[in-house]
């Protein structure tokens, strides 16, 4: 593997990418509502002053609907602690994985599909670099980003958390284990799954725009697991992140291998 | 540049063959091309001009046939053989979004240009080029002639052995477009082949040691521009000096020793349409004979852009 010109892709890839707001926008806007702006609307909907000792029906069967599991790791937590620690630890954390997912995605779609839209990867081709290395710096200046942003959101994400909700927890109670390996195990799988699903899709369309409203329906599966989990279908545990993990990174496997085999010089300079 | 001496052909192929569905784009191209030479691969649109050059550089596999290029085969020794050849795509191919000399320190990279290199050899083509001024600027606010001009910066950054040229001087001023066919005249006398696709018949008739024409992916004609025009026309276009006293006999000789047509006369030259270019000796020969002091003769090939056309024409009724 000759690691200069990977390096020197990638390089490339984030300093056009930086440069393009269709790709930027997207990138910046969608953590700033999860990280930032989800955790202040959540805890501003809780009075100030706790919920009353006499609590409407609605909230009473909200609080019952906490499956048991749950139930048991926010054991010692008032009611109002048990609300914020589900809604900003629990409900929001399938949230969290649309951040690398969708960062993957864009950055991938413009690196794949608008690169061939503007007729550039014509002259990538013609380099000394084989179509792994090619495809491995493409891949890697994608996720690189990906991860960047999901640490980054994950950081800020702790720090609005345990500040927004101070007043009604007094102490700092995020991140638990479960957020550890979501961020440290699944999300690099998620943002994974994104590159190479747009891979695929990025082969079979023309333009930037189409790759990215094509490859957007893998943010559905994400959607899913954040209706199952307000619902109270499942919840995020350990145990159940581990699983989803490693259950995404057998997809990876599968998806990626396609990849590879999809992203051939000969095949992309006979569809420019 | 490193450049082995050996008598053998630079690109030499044997019925190189592409097909794309039903479609041949390359049909059964035989070729030998020669170190230092400039070599015109000319033909309309679609003729398969590109997809050559695709395949001689391992981006597209072959249908059949085969081909060697610096003794690599394109196929199995792609990464290799690229190190070694400069391309010039049709379009220039440039991130618009880089400036020209955060482009041309990628392609540093990935050709692999000695590190401490990379800095300098950029500068000097940079200021090659005449772009050092804006080097600094996003190629997208460049001029079509100034993106072109980077495109070529970007081909000769490895200092390769053979550069494959697609319309190298379009969309370029007649001053740059001078320049660019200055130095590619430069590169073929340093050894280098030079594989020039064009439209510009009378920049590859200028340029071109060999022409090759291509019509629907088939070669339909090889050889120096002469070669060619000789291969679609048997006659001749002469222009003889004689002396001023001699002119009526000299005008009497040409119109009666050999099959004539479209004698026109001034003080001292005659002009005349010979049927045959191989009866020009014999007349030659039959003046002399008869004592017609002849101070000069003047053979007139067609244009290349004429006998492309024939070519082209010729080869469409056969069709």
């Amino acid at each position: 593997m000759n690691t200069r010109a990977i390096q020197a892709i990638i390089r490339k890839d984030l300093q056009v990418v930086t440069r393009s707001k269709a790709v930027m926008l997207p990138i910046i806007i969608l953590p700033l509502v999860f990280f930032v702006i989800l955790p202040i609307f959540f805890v501003a909907l809780i009075p100030s002053d706790g919920l009353p000792a006499a609590q409407p029906a609605e909230l009473e069967e909200f609080l019952a609907q906490i499956p048991v599991g749950l139930e048991q790791e926010m054991a010692g937590y008032t009611d109002t602690q048990k609300i914020v620690v589900f809604m900003l630890v629990y409900m929001l954390a399938p949230m969290f994985l649309i951040a690398p997912l969708m960062v993957a995605s864009v950055i991938a779609a413009d690196s794949f599909a608008g690169e061939r839209e503007r007729k550039t990867l014509e002259a990538l081709v013609y380099t000394p670099t084989t179509d792994l290395e090619l495809f491995t710096a493409k891949m890697l200046a994608a996720w690189i980003p990906a991860m960047i942003v999901a640490l980054l959101g994950f950081i800020i994400y702790a720090i609005m958390v345990n500040i927004s909700a101070w007043p009604y927890m007094g102490r700092i109670f995020f991140p638990n284990a479960m957020w550890l390996v979501l961020v440290l195990w699944v999300a690099p799988a998620t943002a994974a799954l994104g590159l190479g699903t747009m891979v695929l899709v990025s082969s079979r369309v023309k333009s930037f725009q189409e790759a990215y409203q094509l490859g957007g329906v893998v943010v559905l599966p994400v959607i899913m697991l954040v209706v199952a989990q307000a619902t109270g279908v499942m919840y995020f545990n350990i145990t159940l992140v581990l699983l989803l993990g490693t259950v995404l990174w057998l997809i990876d496997a599968l998806v990626l291998g396609l990849s590879v085999r999809t992203f051939q010089r000969g095949e992309i300079i006979a569809r420019l | 540049m490193n450049m082995a001496t050996h008598s053998h052909p630079v690109i030499c192929t044997s019925g190189l063959t592409r097909r794309f569905g039903d479609k041949v784009a390359v049909n059964d191209l035989t070729l030998e091309i020669d170190r230092g030479e400039i070599f015109g691969f000319l033909g309309h649109n679609g003729a398969g001009k590109t997809t050559t050059i695709r395949l001689l550089n391992g981006v597209l596999s072959a249908s059949a046939g085969t081909a060697r290029v610096l003794g690599l085969s394109p196929w199995r020794d792609g990464p290799a053989l690229r190190q070694r050849t400069g391309v010039l795509t049709e379009t220039p191919a440039l991130d618009e979004r880089l400036t020209a000399r955060q482009t041309l320190r990628t392609y540093a990279d990935l050709y692999n240009v000695t590190v401490n290199q990379v800095n300098h050899r950029v500068a000097e083509l940079l200021e090659l080029f005449d772009l050092s001024e804006r080097a600094d600027e996003r190629v997208g606010a460049y001029s079509r002639g100034m993106q072109q001009r980077l495109a070529l910066a970007r081909a000769l950054l490895h200092d390769p052995e053979i550069l494959f040229l697609d319309e190298p001087t379009s969309g370029l001023d007649p001053v740059a477009a001078r320049q660019v066919n200055d130095l590619i005249t430069t590169l073929s006398r340093e050894g280098r082949v030079i594989f020039l696709c064009t439209h510009n018949l009378s920049e590859a008739q200028r340029l071109c040691d060999r022409v090759a024409v291509m019509r629907h992916g088939q070669l339909i004609a090889l050889g120096t521009p002469a070669e060619l025009a000789r291969q679609v026309t048997f006659s001749a276009q002469l222009s003889l000096e004689v002396a001023p006293e001699q002119m009526a006999q000299a005008r009497d000789i040409l119109s009666h020793t050999v099959p004539m047509s479209a004698i026109a006369a001034t003080e001292t030259t005659l002009t005349a349409t010979c049927a045959d270019r191989e009866d020009i000796p014999d007349l030659l020969a039959t003046l002399v004979s008869r004592d017609v002091r002849v101070y000069q003769l003047y053979l007139h090939e067609p244009a290349l852009e004429e006998v492309y056309f024939k070519l082209q024409d010729t080869e469409e009724v056969t069709a």
